[in-house]
């Protein structure tokens, strides 16, 4: 119910959202949770195995039990939780895991079978038989367990990823976050301030605490303001850091746009912050009791409690009882008293406690028992002289503190037991740079908190070579803080610790009985800490049970631990932008659009985008386009793209002695103005790229690569440079994207150039294997004369400004000769009738030997992968070798991936003599031709072999030949 | 994590790409045995502790020895391969 004055929401700003389909009306500041139960709706959600209708515990990101689904459609965020989701008009919540209703849930029958589905169950009960698994207990048990639903629909990646930088990241703005702010950025360091609310201030915005003369919402509104006013602060709000990683990197989440409706801001924002220095300010979380049927709606935290009712105005029932073992449970009794609230009872475990409240106080006392279905209706406790029922429409649990030092296990840190305050604290140094103060190091008065801050931020500030400035801190409460430790109540019934996997004490202690003793193993076995929530409420109350139950203290059981994230992040958080083109970009050449207008079939090469053919009209089949193509360029002239080849450029007095220790042939030799084939191996000796290397000046050579081993190529490049030979002067610049180059190739090549290049192209001038600076239309392009189709060939370049339209002049002066465009498979099939390789053949395992240019490889000089060449093995004639391969019905096409064996032998992987590795159909010779790698390949020419390709049921016989099937003695080409 | 390009500066592990033992900077003479050759080229140890690591700086094309402690995570010092091996 909404308190009539107070809290932190507008009451002129009333907010209207659905919840499961019925409006519901709140106040600006709200969250669902706090508007929910302002309109008396306890019952938020179902647990995940019994399906027990539960009620927010928390008023927090560590709540179990309020999850629920925000939004429709793709936008749509299944587990939710209530209790951090603000309101907006039009939001649209979904409760989950209930059907047909939450108050009615058919699987609520989970529950009366519950004394059958304890801890350990389905590994149990779901053993025999084996096949079952799979197809019938799975699918069930998955049907009935579960949360939220995603909404199958593709995510419409709208979030950010960013990054920031600071001398100084505070994690958390409550008293202790602000005081340390404060401190660093009055000292003039660079600071983050982050914190998972909506706005600075902690807990001080839930307390009914003074700080001097203030408020203590009064005193963070104020401090907020006057960081907020510094240049060298960043407050981040709504930003919840997730997870530490090395050098000091912080991931964090914020919730950019989801308390507004969907529209252009990104819903999140996933940041790595890089921080010199950070300061955890995180707090504590106010850990739970347990006693019988501690789960039904209305029974929250004493701290929730607190939150509720001074910052969103709201009790979460008319007779709110209290259960406590700490002085936060008398705090509580005031606060609602204060705020007009019955309180039904004060009820504290400690025998010795008073209180001067006008309440009903049972000292020394214990709820052993709690009434009500869909919500809570009163309970039972045992005190001194018996046992008392108590009507109430809620209850308030104190159970004491757990430091929030989850971020300081990221690295491997383990807590470790502080006995006076019954908690886990963090061990020193955990995280190198990061300084734990306030509640989250076990302090938790105010007036410690703020102190603390101070201190941490002063050790930071040393660390960061700043000198702090004196600043002035208000006086607060410094009430002292020795809870005894109140992990469980001793009485029948079920006592519940995971609220969302349904782990009760009983699990705990059969995880003990049946030896499951550590705390990792109870935990497996139990599920406990495993639900969305992560354990933040439960797991040291687990643990503490765990530690009784095997007769241990708690320092000897165990300790918990945590691993990143914190609370959960989206994946498309993570990865943002990375989605369809974001995760694999486009590289378009300059010819794209007149492939595209050309409606050229575009095929990936990397991230390179290639025409496949270009269609004319009446062609019905890429053959027919591709085998016209080939027959254009064996005929008259055809222009291609080539502009994906990767290009180097090399230069500097070493380049010469350069490529000669990463070519296998000798390029210092080579004349200015020539070209040459390269080849380059690993180190290990087998073949890493290859591709032609012109000298355009004495100290300048432009390499060319293969599209797929362009960025290879050049890391490797760079290597040997900078790391093996430093000596030398030499300079390597990546020219790939500056120059469009196309190939003009066939018998009329030279033809096509001299119609449109100011200088005449002629043999001697051009011969085979050279290169010619030219001009077209007043630009100077670079011409060089080589072939990877067998016929006479060129490459004229340009800067990659004149690209688009040098290729629509090539081709209008192609298709005027007779000739056009030809694409990557007509480009194949040219290259595969002359025999000349591609990463289909040197695809990794294969050396200069395998593919018969062991010629190539110098003896008079050292260079890169020659002694690991000459190993014994990789030379040997019975290696797997290139070949050329003709079915002996040219009708049948040899699979790349088949497989080869010796005629009469059984086609298994034993007996296998080698593979195919490219295939075409050759409109040259009219026969389907492959190129291959055989055992003794070389010396078994003329013999047949059985193809087989046990994939696709293909099995005929072909013939080995040499692997130019087309001009073998190059006469086309060389002109 | 964080490593400091001798070039660029210090910058997000995602700009580097991690290429194995810096012992790939000790390349053996021509005529060197082979067990020598064998050795450089597959033979690494894979210490709980203090390693000599070869990186790549992608962007801008630098690569570079990083001195790292595989157990703590530490990068103690980063340097062009010709500093390393002087």
């Amino acid at each position: 119910m909404r308190i009539a004055t107070g809290g932190l929401i507008d009451r002129e700003k009333p907010i209207r959202f659905t919840f499961d389909g019925k409006p519901v009306t709140g106040f600006a500041g709200d969250t669902v949770a706090s508007a929910l139960l302002a309109n008396d709706i306890l019952l938020m959600g179902r647990s995940f195995k019994y399906h027990r209708p539960r009620g927010p515990v928390t008023a927090g990101s560590d709540e179990p039990n309020a999850l629920v689904t925000v939004g429709e459609g793709a936008e749509a965020r299944p587990n939710t939780r209530a209790t951090c989701q603000e309101i907006y008009d039009g939001l649209t919540v979904t409760s989950q895991n209930r059907w047909p209703s939450l108050r009615f849930d058919a699987m609520a029958v989970n529950d009366l079978l519950s004394p059958f589905l304890a801890a350990g169950f389905y590994y149990k009960t779901f053993m025999w038989p084996r096949a079952f698994w799979e197809k019938l207990y799975e699918p069930i048990i998955r049907r009935a367990a579960g949360l939220g639903a995603l909404s199958g629909q593709p995510d419409p990646d709208r979030s950010e990823k960013a990054f920031a930088h600071c001398d100084l990241l505070v994690i958390g703005a409550g008293p202790a976050g602000l005081a340390a702010a404060l401190t660093a950025a009055e000292a003039g360091a660079d600071v983050i301030l982050a914190t998972e609310d909506t706005r600075p201030g902690g807990r001080l915005l839930s307390e009914t605490v003074t700080l001097g003369d203030q408020t203590g919402r009064e005193w963070a509104d104020r401090m907020a303001a006057r960081l907020a006013a510094m240049g060298n602060v960043r407050v981040m709000a709504r930003t919840t850091v997730t997870g530490v990683y090395d050098s000091g990197t912080y991931g964090a989440l914020e919730r950019v746009a989801e308390h507004v409706m969907p529209g252009e801001a990104p819903p999140t924002c996933f940041w790595r912050l890089v921080a010199r220095q950070a300061i955890l300010a995180t707090g504590a979380l106010e850990r739970p009791i347990a006693f019988p049927m501690n789960d039904r709606p209305g029974i929250l935290s004493a701290a929730a409690t607190r939150t509720y009712l001074n910052r969103y105005a709201v009790s979460p029932g008319a007779r709110v009882a209290v259960f406590g073992n700490n002085d936060d449970a008398h705090r509580t009794a005031t606060d609602l008293a204060a705020a007009g609230v019955t309180v039904a009872a004060l009820i504290d475990t400690r025998e010795d406690a008073t209180s001067d409240g006008a309440w009903p106080f049972y000292p020394g006392a214990e709820v052993i028992e709690t009434q009500g279905r869909l919500r809570l209706e009163g309970l039972t406790i045992r005190k001194p002289g018996g046992t008392l029922r108590i009507g109430a429409d809620a209850l308030a649990v104190a159970g004491g503190w757990n430091p929030a030092l989850h971020l300081t296990c990221h690295m491997n840190g383990r807590p470790v037991w502080q006995e006076d305050i019954a908690a886990f604290v963090p061990t020193a140094n955990a995280i190198p740079g990061l300084t734990p103060c306030g509640a989250a190091l076990g302090t938790f008065s105010t007036a410690g908190c703020l102190e603390d801050g101070r201190r941490a931020a002063e050790a930071a500030l040393d660390a960061l070579g700043h000198s702090p400035k004196p600043i002035d801190l208000p006086d607060a409460e410094d009430t002292p803080y020795s809870p005894p430790a109140t992990w469980a109540v001793t009485a029948p019934g079920r006592a519940w610790l995971d609220l969302q996997n349904d782990v009760t004490t009983k699990d705990v202690h059969l995880a003990a009985r049946e030896n499951f003793r550590s705390v990792e193993h109870m935990k497996r076995y139990t599920t406990q800490g495993m639900a969305t929530d992560q354990g933040k409420g439960s797991n040291v109350t687990a643990l503490a049970i765990l530690a009784d139950a095997t007769g241990r203290t708690i320092p000897e059981t165990g300790t918990t631990t945590f691993r990143p994230p914190y609370v959960p992040v989206p994946i498309s958080s993570m990865g943002a932008g990375h989605a369809g083109k974001g995760f694999a970009p486009e590289r378009f050449t300059t010819s794209h659009e007149a492939s595209t207008a050309r409606a050229a079939p575009m095929i990936e090469a990397g991230l390179w985008y290639r025409p496949s053919y270009f269609p004319v009209h009446g062609e019905k089949t890429w053959r027919e386009s591709c085998d016209r193509e080939v027959r254009m360029v064996r005929e008259c002239v055809g222009v291609s793209d080539v502009s994906t080849l990767g290009k180097i450029d090399i230069q500097g007095p070493g380049a010469a002695e350069f490529l000669d220790l990463v070519y296998t042939g000798t390029f210092s030799t080579l004349k200015e103005g020539r070209i040459r084939y390269g080849l380059m191996l690993r180190e290990d000796g087998h073949v890493m790229d290859d591709g032609t290397t012109a000298r355009l000046g004495p100290q300048h050579y432009l390499m060319t690569t293969t599209t797929a081993a362009a960025g290879p190529v050049m890391a490797h490049l760079e290597f040997v440079a900078q790391g093996l030979r430093p000596d030398l002067d030499v300079k390597l610049t990546s020219v790939t994207d500056h120059w469009a180059q196309f190939a003009v190739a066939g018998p009329r090549a030279r033809d096509l150039l001299n119609s449109l290049l100011e200088e005449e192209v002629t043999d001697d001038a051009v011969p085979f294997m050279s290169c010619w600076l030219a001009t077209v239309s007043g630009v100077p392009v670079r011409l060089y004369r080589i072939s990877f189709s067998g016929e006479r060939g060129y490459e004229i370049a340009v800067p990659a400004r004149y690209g688009a339209a040098l290729w629509r002049l090539l081709v209008a002066q192609a298709e005027s000769l007779g000739g056009g465009a030809y694409g990557i498979e007509a480009l194949n099939v040219l290259r595969i009738e002359k025999g000349f390789i591609t990463h289909a053949e040197i695809h990794g395992r294969t050396t200069a030997y395998d593919i018969g240019m062991q010629a190539m490889m110098s003896k008079t000089k050292d260079f890169i992968g020659k002694a690991a060449a000459a190993r014994p093995g990789l030379t040997e004639s019975t290696r797997e070798r290139l070949v050329g391969l003709r079915p002996r019905d040219p009708a049948n096409m040899p699979l790349p991936g088949g497989f080869l064996f010796t005629k009469g032998e059984t086609p298994s992987r034993a007996n296998a003599q080698g593979y195919v590795t490219s295939a075409c159909w050759s409109p040259t010779l009219e026969t389907h031709l492959a190129l291959g790698f055989l055992a003794s390949g070389p010396e078994r020419m003329g013999e047949t072999l059985r193809f087989t390709d046990h994939l696709r049921n293909r099995d005929f016989e072909v013939t080995v030949t040499d692997p130019v099937a087309f001009d073998q003695d190059g006469g086309r080409m060389r002109g | 994590m964080r490593l400091t390009c001798p070039h660029c500066g210090e910058r997000d592990l995602r700009e580097f790409a991690y290429k194995g033992d810096a012992l790939a900077l000790s390349r053996p003479e021509a005529n060197a045995e082979l067990q020598a050759w064998h050795e450089y080229l597959h033979i690494r140890d894979n210490p709980a502790g203090p390693t000599r690591e070869l990186w790549y700086h992608t962007p801008c094309g630098s690569w570079m020895v990083a001195e790292r402690d595989t157990a703590t995570h530490a990068v103690h010092r980063t340097m062009t391969p010709a500093e390393a091996t002087k």
